[in-house]
């Protein structure tokens, strides 16, 4: 058999790109993150290490590398060791389908700035493995045999579970108007100008989407799963050193495709007014959509980073009811909406109004139900007050 | 208590009306995101500690010293005030009387031949400058008080008179000297 090198030099660029891009990405945006909390809260940040603190990253990873192995006696060690490496396994894996340039849709030679091309079933591979990562948290909590740990791992499992639904729900109104699972052709679609972005048809998609998979990516307001008031650690709680760091890696991989994904999917991806025409056609147009992109998607870690020193965490119950009772029933209806306009054959732009429309009226609902609330709470306060008097 | 006043003690709080900004979400996390990103473009309240040193007022309770008169002799008389006041016992002073052929030591009848303050044991409580009828032994505003021994944070007599010199180069003269007055007992020994 002889091997095609046609075919494999730019499957192995695109896989040492990625390889080498995800690890140093995750160290620099622990950095990133800690100086953007910093500045968030009047602070400076690390500023030690380097000029303006930019080494500081290189030494966490030397210090990570250099830590005790620490292995708990009480701990199912081949599952405990397993563990980490299943998460940050699928979280790799996630990223192959995800065009981290830009790339032309049909399949043809030379290099191409994805993993796996031309992926029929792109989201659908990308959804499932990502879900899967919850193997690697659950894994993780149980073999560490402390009863924190395995809390944090069922918060985990729930979460995902119950999060998995409405990011189904927020992506089958595109994937239904392309007619395709690939992103390539997905984000194809967007081209030619800022209009034909999904985001202006589908804004409530893009909503229940943006909050489904930051769920999913298990950050804050998400992380219930690690919560340090409640949970010491949570499912982490026994892991150190580099097993602790794969953890850390696989959630910031988690976050990278999150951001990716939303770019992609509802912002246009590499798209931009002004840029026409296929994307290989000159090298300087495809640098510069590179560099579109990647604006994008730091825009929008950015915000996921912002929105971290915004929130405070939810409780559980709110977690679950935001999954359940809003994100849930929005997504259905928004898959209502899409239903009609498909059958009526309508203009797409009448998603727009029916998403705005589901938005404001699910809000004037949540206000009847919590005027309600408050006429209940009213009217056992009376009740209260005649039996005092 | 009758029913009339329990009515009028228990309050209730009214919860606040909800709008449809509120049963939204979106409003307010579009304004906790302002509020955060207005923080952004604060100035800094850091303050880069070993190069930008506090300003630590002077009634601040550090290290030890103990003072001189102004012919340079240690000012302590060895009354042993400090050493009963200490309430963590970590002053251990040994008196001499002085030689009385000495035109330096003619107008004090006693000095510590020894002064040694156990800077580990030491609570910084301040009652030994309190006691000190001469105000002898007085608390510095140095707070970066490290050793790399337990021996060598056992100040002697000399370790702690250097402290005194020290903090006087320095212009950190505790609160005490600065108001420039001192004690009864210790004017009538300077004069």
């Amino acid at each position: 058999m002889t091997i095609d090198w046609n075919f494999l030099w730019p499957l192995g660029a695109a896989m040492v790109i990625v390889l080498g891009f995800v690890p140093v990405a995750g160290l620099y945006m622990t950095f990133i993150e800690r100086k953007l909390a910093a500045y968030v809260q009047d602070r400076v940040g690390p500023n030690r290490v380097g000029p303006l603190g930019l080494f500081q990253s290189i030494a966490d990873g030397i210090k990570i590398f250099l830590k005790e192995q620490v292995i708990p006696s009480h701990v199912h060690k081949s599952v405990y060791l397993f563990a980490p490496t299943i998460g940050l396994m699928c979280a790799m894996l996630s990223i192959a389908v995800v065009p981290y340039g830009p790339a032309n849709a049909e399949p043809g030679p030379g290099f191409r700035a994805i993993i796996a091309p031309g992926v029929d079933i792109g989201i659908l591979f990308l959804l499932a493995i990502s879900s899967l990562s919850a193997y690697g948290i659950i894994l993780g909590g149980w073999a560490s045999n402390n009863k924190y740990s395995l809390f944090g791992a069922t918060r985990a499992c729930a979460q995902f579970i119950s999060y998995e639904i409405p990011i189904g729900l927020s992506l089958l109104g595109i994937i239904a108007m392309t007619g395709s699972l690939n992103i390539e052709k997905l984000v194809a679609a967007q081209g030619d100008g800022i209009v034909n972005w999904n985001f202006w048809w589908q804004p409530l998609a893009a909503l229940i989407f943006f909050v489904a998979a930051l769920a999913e990516s298990n950050r804050l307001p998400f992380d219930l799963s690690e919560c340090e008031q409640e949970l010491v650690g949570g499912f982490h709680t026994e892991y150190s050193g580099i097993k602790f760091v794969l953890f850390a890696l696989a959630e910031y991989t988690h976050l990278v495709t999150v951001s990716f994904l939303t770019v992609l999917l509802f912002f246009g991806g590499w798209h931009f007014p002004g840029l026409t025409g296929p994307v290989d056609a000159t090298v300087a147009g495809f640098l510069i959509r590179w560099v579109v992109l990647a604006v994008k998607v730091s825009l929008v870690v950015a915000f996921i980073m912002q929105l971290r020193w915004t929130l405070p965490r939810f409780r559980y119950d709110q977690l679950m009811g935001l999954a359940w009772k809003g994100l849930i029933p929005l997504g259905i209806l928004n898959l209502l909406g899409l239903v009609i306009v498909l059958t009526f054959d309508a203009s797409r732009w009448w998603m727009t109004i029916l998403s705005v429309a589901i938005l404001v009226l699910s809000g004037m609902a949540n206000v009847t139900m919590a005027q309600k609330r408050i006429q209940r709470k009213a009217a056992s306060r009376m009740a209260m007050e005649t039996q005092y008097s | 208590m009758t029913t009339e006043n329990k009515k009028k003690t228990v309050r209730f709080a009214e919860p606040p009306k909800i709008g449809l900004s509120e049963a939204l979400y979106l409003p307010a996390i579009a304004a906790g995101i302002a509020t955060t990103v207005r923080h952004m473009f604060h100035k800094n309240q850091t303050r880069q500690y070993p190069e930008v040193e506090p300003d630590i007022p002077k009634n601040y309770r550090g290290v030890h010293r103990l003072n001189r008169d102004d012919q340079g002799r240690v000012k302590c008389v060895a009354c042993f005030m400090c050493q009963t006041a200490c309430p963590a016992n970590c002053i251990e002073i040994e008196a001499t009387g002085t030689d009385k052929n000495d035109p330096t030591w003619a107008d004090r009848d006693k000095f510590p031949k020894t002064f040694v303050i156990d800077e580990l044991r030491c609570i910084y409580c301040g009652m030994c400058e309190e006691a000190c009828p001469v105000d002898a032994i007085e608390l510095t505003s140095i707070y970066d008080l490290t050793g790399m021994t337990r021996q060598e944070m056992i100040f002697d007599k000399e370790k702690l008179l250097s402290v005194f010199d020290e903090t006087v180069q320095s212009g950190k003269d505790p609160v005490r000297t600065v108001r420039g007055q001192l004690g009864p007992a210790s004017e009538r020994l300077s004069s």
